[in-house]
């Protein structure tokens, strides 16, 4: 590679990748100064460094209520979703019976309904069956709507397991709930690894549905927080961005100790049929 | 990942398990582990999605049960309806604006990182970071940075030498849907970088030797090697952007509420807007079904037409990138 080739990318990289760090690290050093810092010095280091406003708020019970939240409904959503999807696969992958094929490509075309179509006869049946307010009105859509790309990926993979090792199961006198359990699951680690990125980042960042279904801010989860904050402290920039610094540093420090599991998950599964 | 798509085709070669099953009975178990399953997705995702298409044919305020048929006069207002049509015009100029730079902006990224180039693992990092943020965060972070006053943007354009535009970005008609462009990319362009950073090491290095041998200069090898083998890095990339763009909201509704005076709005929006806060549930219900048409007919369409080499007829992909 001859210099100025090497000086280029060098220098390509490092645009984009500041492009991608300034505005990260406005909001984590904005955090740290006032509003009139903000406006003479953007791009400094605070001088002074307040850190009045992180530690409002990391002293507010709102701000670990939503934390909490967020993990319990992720949590939640994502055991369910990989559970009900798992058996459900194994059924798509390993058992022949007539209607198999319709009710699997039923599942695979809902990989393209999109939330946004079905959240307004969402709302209507969520109050119907008295779920507005409570977390499992958001848990279960959650899941309802994560079974299709769980269901795809899982399937693909069972498949791949010999059927010798179910055959020699069977001689054993192993029951297909045993063989689920017992041998099945256990051998799918890696892809039930995949599944549960993708379904703890989806209802890790989901907004629309809670939006919908949380109208009091007891089970508010992080990204409803944020953005309620951020209407409440319109006019004061430096708070607001203490706050956002705050809700994304769990995403981020997950990426930073898991890089190579968060990349392989959120992009595997892609065209796997 | 994208390099083991060719399969053969499932239903030639049926696993021997599935005899064996099927002399054992199996409708117990069947039903037993598909039941919860098929509950979930019949009640939360097919159901409503039926009751949407129902609505759509009512004046309908969404409480008690839609009374007041009115058959397609519904679908026929959102052909007048202005909002309605710019939601289908700033779609396209999205889907057009993510085809036409951020794609090939990403791709060619990617070509980048596939050198020998020191720090390239942090790069990597660095790219896909945004990715793994929600769009609410995401956008609050860029209200701020868009601020007219204590904003980076006007920060940024004094410093480069452009002096202060005195932009407003998110609150000027003319500029939104450029602003909201660049959120978009600075969030979605690290994944698709990945996607074909991915792709291009999975072409065997065989490939380029020979080329080089044989005299090929690197632009010949891209374009007589590279493109066509990422051929279906580039189609899956390429369908989840258009169908991402499709069912945008989240990024919007945070950003601008499809502000100012509505000339950001997108068909979610929109139907959100109608839906919840002016209660014309049955209106909103035909949006729905656009958005459910056309993310439909895009996706089988293109399925058909254009990932059909690449999946062998299989209906699938990550549909929901949020």
């Amino acid at each position: 590679m001859t210099r100025t080739r090497s000086a280029a990318l060098h220098t390509t990289s490092l645009v984009v990748g500041a492009a991608v760090v300034v505005p990260i690290v406005f909001g984590i050093l904005g955090g740290f100064k006032d509003n009139g810092q903000l406006f003479t010095n953007p791009f400094g280091l605070p001088d002074p460094w307040l850190p009045g406003n992180y530690l409002d708020a990391l002293r507010s019970t709102a701000f670990w209520q939503q934390a909490a939240n967020s993990v319990v409904i992720a949590v939640a959503s994502t055991v369910l979703v990989v559970g009900v999807g798992a058996m459900a696969a194994y059924i798509f992958a390993r058992f022949a019976f007539p209607g198999r094929e319709f009710l699997f490509t039923l599942f695979a075309i809902g990989l393209m309904f999109p939330f946004a179509v079905a959240i307004l006869p969402l709302f209507v049946l969520l109050r119907g069956m008295g779920l507005l307010g409570n977390p499992l009105g958001v848990i279960l859509p959650q899941v309802a709507f994560g079974l299709p790309i769980t269901i795809v990926i899982l399937r693909s993979f069972f498949r791949t397991i010999p059927a010798e090792v179910e055959e020699s199961a069977v001689l054993d006198g192993c029951g297909p709930f045993r063989f689920f359990w017992r041998i099945l699951l256990p051998m799918a680690r890696p892809a039930l690894g995949t599944v549960s990125v993708l379904a703890v980042v989806g209802s890790w960042n989901n907004y629309l549905l809670p939006l919908i279904v949380f109208n009091d801010s007891r089970w508010w989860t992080l990204p409803l927080g944020v953005q309620q904050f951020q209407s409440q402290y319109s006019a004061d920039t430096a708070r607001i961005l203490a706050y956002v610094t705050l809700a994304m540093l769990p995403s981020l420090v997950c990426y930073a100790l898991a890089e190579r599991q968060l990349i392989g998950g959120l992009t595997s599964g892609l065209g796997k049929g | 990942m994208l390099t083991d798509e060719r399969r053969p085709a499932p239903a030639a070669v049926p696993p021997p398990a599935e005899k064996v099953r099927r002399r054992r009975r199996p409708w117990p178990t069947v039903a037993l582990f598909l039941s919860p399953a098929l509950f979930l997705f019949a009640l939360l995702v097919l159901t409503p999605i039926v009751v949407a298409a129902y609505a759509s044919f009512f004046d309908w305020n969404g409480f008690g049960a839609p009374g007041n048929f009115v058959g397609l006069e519904n679908f026929r207002r959102l052909l007048t309806d202005e909002i309605f049509v710019g939601d289908l015009r700033r779609t396209l100029l999205l889907v057009a604006l993510s085809l036409g730079i951020q794609i090939p902006i990403s791709l060619a990224l990617a070509m980048l990182l596939n050198q020998p180039l020191r720090g390239r693992r942090v790069y990597r990092m660095l790219f896909f970071a945004p990715y793994v943020l929600s769009e609410v965060v995401t956008a609050v972070l860029f209200t701020m940075i868009f601020s007219p006053n204590q904003g980076l943007a006007n920060h940024i354009t004094q410093l480069i030498g452009l002096g202060d535009l005195g932009a407003t970005w998110l609150a000027d008609t003319d500029t939104v849907m450029y602003s909201l462009f660049f959120v978009i990319s600075w969030k979605y362009f690290g994944f698709h970088t990945i996607l074909y950073l991915a792709g291009r090491q999975s072409i065997p290095p065989e490939l380029h030797d020979a080329a080089a041998m044989d005299g090929a200069g690197p632009w010949q090898a891209f374009r007589h090697i590279t493109l066509p083998l990422l051929g279906p890095t580039i189609r899956i990339s390429v369908f989840l952007s258009v169908l991402g763009t499709i069912q945008l909201f989240d990024m919007v509704w945070v950003l601008t509420g499809g502000g100012p005076i509505r000339s950001s709005e997108t068909l979610a929006v929109t139907m959100f807007q109608e839906g919840f806060k002016r209660f014309h549930v049955g209106y909103a219900s035909a949006i729905s079904m656009v958005i459910f048409l056309i993310s439909v007919t895009f996706g089988l369409l293109y399925q058909r037409f254009v990932l059909r080499r690449d999946l062998e007829g299989a209906v699938t992909t990550m549909g929901d990138q949020r």
